[in-house]
């Protein structure tokens, strides 16, 4: 992380003070025993203690506090509600943790141009819970969407289970409020479909909190499908399970949620929620279709020949509402259901080509043995997402030390493949050092510009995502060699 | 050769003179490469084109040279089991189109043709073009826009520099969503030499379910009827009088009033189900009449293309991006800006297409005020050079938006060799 700033540190009273006036109340937090409750996010191997914690409640404090910042130079993370997995909220311990989770009232629910307008700190199933009752729902769906904030899911561009058929968050995402670093505040889109000019939403989704503060959030959201039905299907072999994905895409069914499990997983997963999985199968199967009653029907039909084609010695179709939702109950509880039979887990998170998958397996059973750690494979399997969940125990030997170095191995596997480092989890500052796995000097070079486009000082959420800090200054200048004409290579006309 | 200077013939290149404009076409990106680096070292602004399809479309540039991507051409990988096509920026979209259909497969956003539109000759746009104007079809409602579809690229920005962004994996957020930026960025950051897109499975069938003799107001609350239910409806438009009755599709055309319709697409047993369920819901707007496979698929490319407003002369065309629901509000003052103004909806009333006489300035401060509060914006897709010139071309940007826009472009192009002020001055 960026060396602590002393200038900084030594007029801490000063700046707790004028931070004071700023954000009235018990919006600001200096107690060391509060401050504890800030010092990691959902990756808990990270940890710091911030210098100053703030929790503003309006937009106008937001800007003010930001406009201080950028004056005194102090460095800025923003936080929604702390899940996520790559350390994209972990504090600084020189730095300000701006928590937005008094922003917590949806603003509008607007039918007829079936969207939502909300504050970040509103839940992503909070969103849902809003207008379910009209029988509406929003789409994207991370396993922690009971906690996880809408600000913090565009700040990750975050996915769920799915997003194959609907989209990510920034597939459902129609405008934004968002503070710069200098308190400007501005709007991004709005409740049309198109952005004017550079599109900036699109760019700050997904941008881990190091270009601005979202202070509000437009999403779109949709009519629940006529009708929608889940199957299970058991497979002696990952590769039979991979290659009936590959089978049922190619023949041009776009399931709304494709999951695959492995043999740990579906164990953990039944053993913690009883989901009525089958533990004879190496391999699990969860494939969701929606819409019309016929078309599900036929479609289940269809996946089912697939399937069994493909060897599949389990099958059982959802009967019921309640019986689909057992089904994704037992998924969407891999993670906790891993962490009650291992003292703790490392989740990954990288994407691979599908047609990839047996070969990563199989590397990765190789791993495990090579760093005597145990692993189990959560997988969005229609867009090739894989959660592997090494298991380690903090407190024997250098068991954290191998879990990192297995997780780095696994990442540099994705990428080798074709894959890439992370797909919906984020960088932060678990995989920063290995964007150098995936991206040139120079591919960084022009990312870190994007950055400086937004924050030439480097104060918002500085240490995330890249291997080197920005300097803006030195990375904007252009270096111009004299020209060559005529190009003897270049056919001209 | 292609040519910036409307005023110059094409192909006249003037030796030793202060007018000399040549076309490069590189074929590879250390070439695309060296030309940039001579650019910036000779201060020469380059018109960045592929077919140059839409060569009309933004505001006129003086550039020194043109760089025609159309050397990047053919397919690098398709996987139709991976759902991803990647293919050199300068190929031809419809060759694209045509290599997926073989695998009953489509670009979901539905990429238009506006070439017609602009005065060209149909079927020419490439890959990169679509992607750098982020179009899209009445899919959008559905589906989305190019953004949404474009997973990854190879390219050389403003500084000389090859780089690359994204992948070839549909779900990813490895830094930051460069190919966000690049969409809808008319070519003023990057030249993209190839482009990775996600595809999907085609419809393998089309209804249309169409009403008649509504006016836009009651039009957009059937579209709404239809866009909120579970149907998956994946097109919405309304077609004035005047508009409907130049359509190809006889029943359209024949109508004798406004036309407005709801597609459905997919699986024929189930379009036929929900084009049944649409009528229903749409019942207290009128007795809904059907259009079938291959006439639905004519409106609907009519509706993509802007086909009504192809070949107007003297006739300025706009795009209009409002939220849906305050489509009828602004569609009432736009039309009455002129009585010869001409609109329709798509969208389900979120997008409007304007044709109005161009006149000095196709009336962009009128136009723009009609969009009052709603938050949208509108760009003058089409009118000539000396229009374009005078007017605001893409939406005047509030002063935070537009000091982003130029730190941005300073990050890629700092010297403001690629297609400078295509969309707005300085950038």
């Amino acid at each position: 992380m960026p060396e602590p700033k002393r200038e900084i540190l030594d007029r801490k009273d000063e700046i707790v003070a004028h931070l004071r006036s700023l954000v009235p109340g018990e919006g600001v937090i200096v107690k060391e025993a509060e401050l504890q409750a800030y010092e990691s996010d959902g990756l808990t191997a990270y940890r710091a203690t911030p210098m100053v914690v703030v929790l503003p409640s309006t937009v106008e404090q937001v800007s003010n506090v930001m406009a201080y910042c950028h004056e005194l130079g102090i460095r800025v993370v923003p936080r929604g509600a702390g899940t996520s997995l790559s350390g994209g909220a972990l504090p600084l311990t020189d730095g300000i943790l701006l928590g937005l989770g008094k922003f917590n009232q949806i603003l509008d629910i607007d039918y007829d141009n079936r969207c939502v307008v909300a504050q970040p700190g509103v839940t992503n199933l909070g969103i849902t819970r809003a207008v379910e009752h009209e029988g509406f729902y929003y789409a994207p769906d991370p396993s922690s969407q009971i906690a996880c904030s809408i600000g913090g899911n565009v700040a990750e561009n975050s996915g769920g289970v799915h997003c194959l058929k609907y989209g990510l968050t920034t597939n459902n995402v129609l405008g934004v409020q968002m503070v710069l670093i200098d308190g400007t505040v501005v709007r991004l889109g709005g409740k049309h479909l198109d952005s004017e000019g550079y599109d900036l939403l699109g760019l700050i989704t997904g941008s881990e909190g190091l270009l601005g503060v979202v202070t509000e959030v437009t999403v779109r959201i949709l009519k629940q499908p006529e009708s929608a039905r889940a199957v299970l299907l058991g497979f002696p072999s990952n590769e039979q399970a991979g290659d009936t994905v590959a089978g049922i895409i190619s023949s041009g069914i776009v399931p709304a949620g494709v999951e695959m499990m492995d043999k740990p997983a579906i164990r953990a997963a039944e053993d913690f929620v009883k989901a009525g999985y089958p533990l004879d199968v190496e391999a699990l199967l969860i494939c969701e279709l929606d819409g019309p009653e016929s078309e599900v029907e036929e479609l289940l039909g269809r996946v089912s020949r697939i399937a069994e084609d493909n060897g599949a010695t389990y099958e059982r179709v959802s009967k019921d509402d309640e019986e689909r939702a057992k089904f994704w109950a037992g998924r969407k509880a891999a993670f906790p259901a891993v962490g009650r039979i291992t003292p703790d887990y490392y989740c990954m998170d990288g994407t691979i080509p599908r047609h990839q998958l047996a070969h990563v397996l199989s590397r990765m059973r190789e791993m495990s043995e090579h760093y005597g750690l145990g692993v189990a494979n959560v997988f969005h399997a229609g867009d090739g997402n894989l959660h592997p969940l090494i298991m380690y125990d903090a407190n024997e030997g250098n068991q954290l030390e191998r879990a990192e170095e297995f997780g780095a191995d696994i990442l540099k596997l994705c990428v080798q493949v074709g894959g890439v480092l992370t797909g919906e989890h984020g960088v932060g500052v678990e995989k920063r050092d290995l964007m150098g796995e995936m991206f040139t000097e120079i591919d960084l070079d022009t990312q870190q510009r994007v950055k400086c486009a937004f924050d030439r000082d480097g104060l918002l959420n500085p240490g995330k995502m890249f291997p080197t800090l920005s300097n803006c200054a030195e990375m904007g200048k252009m270096h111009i060699h004299r020209g060559k004409l005529p190009f003897p290579d270049i056919p001209r006309f | 050769m292609a040519e910036t200077r409307p005023d110059k013939p094409q192909g006249d290149k003037l030796q030793g003179g202060k007018l000399q404009h040549d076309t490069f076409r590189p074929d590879t990106r250390e070439q695309l490469a060296e030309l940039v680096t001579w650019a910036a070292s000779e201060e020469a602004p380059l018109e960045v084109a592929g077919a140059g399809s839409k060569r009309g479309l933004g505001r006129p540039m003086q550039t020194r040279a043109t760089v025609d991507l159309t050397g990047f051409r053919g397919i690098e990988l398709y996987e139709p089991e991976e759902l991803i096509l990647k293919a050199g920026a300068g190929t031809p979209i419809q060759e694209l189109v045509a290599e997926l259909e073989r695998n009953h497969q489509a670009f979901a956003f539905e990429p238009p043709d506006l070439a017609p539109l602009l005065g060209g000759s149909a079927g020419q746009g490439t890959l990169g073009g679509a992607v750098a104007c982020n179009l899209a079809g009445p899919r959008r409602v559905k589906a989305g826009a190019a953004r949404d579809h474009f997973l990854g690229y190879n390219g050389v920005n403003g500084r000389g520099e090859n780089y690359k962004s994204g992948g070839r994996v549909v779900k990813n957020v490895t830094g930051y969503d460069l190919c966000k930026l690049m969409a809808g960025s008319y070519g003023t950051l990057t030249l993209m030499t190839d482009i990775t897109m996600k595809v999907l499975p085609a419809s393998e069938a089309t209804r249309t379910v169409l009403l008649t003799g509504l006016d836009v107001p009651v039009a957009v609350r059937a579209l709404t009827a239809g866009l909120c239910s579970s149907y998956e409806v994946s097109g919405a438009a309304h077609l004035p009088a005047e508009v409907a009755q130049t359509s190809a599709v006889g029943e359209v055309a024949q109508a004798g009033g406004p036309v407005t319709a709801l597609r459905l697409e997919g699986p024929p047993k189930s379009v036929e189900h929900r084009a049944n369920k649409i009528a229903q819901v749409v019942t207290e707007f009128g007795r809904a009449e059907e259009l079938g496979h291959d006439d639905s698929l004519a409106l609907w490319a009519e509706i993509r293309d802007v086909k009504p407003f192809v070949g107007l002369d003297a006739t300025a065309v706009w795009r209009v991006s409002v939220p849906p629901a305050s489509g009828p509000r602004v569609a009432e003052r736009l039309r009455g800006l002129d009585e010869r103004a001409s609109l329709f909806l798509d969208w389900g009333g979120g997008l409007l297409w304007l044709a109005l006489p161009e006149g000095e300035d196709a009336r962009h401060a009128e136009v723009r005020a009609a969009l009052g509060d709603t938050g949208g914006h509108a760009t003058l897709i089409k009118a000539n050079d000396g229009v374009r010139a005078k007017v605001p071309v893409f939406q005047p940007q509030e002063a935070g938006l537009e000091a982003l826009s130029k730190n941005i472009k300073d990050g890629f192009d700092p010297k403001r060799l690629l297609n400078p002020g295509r969309m707005y001055a300085g950038v």
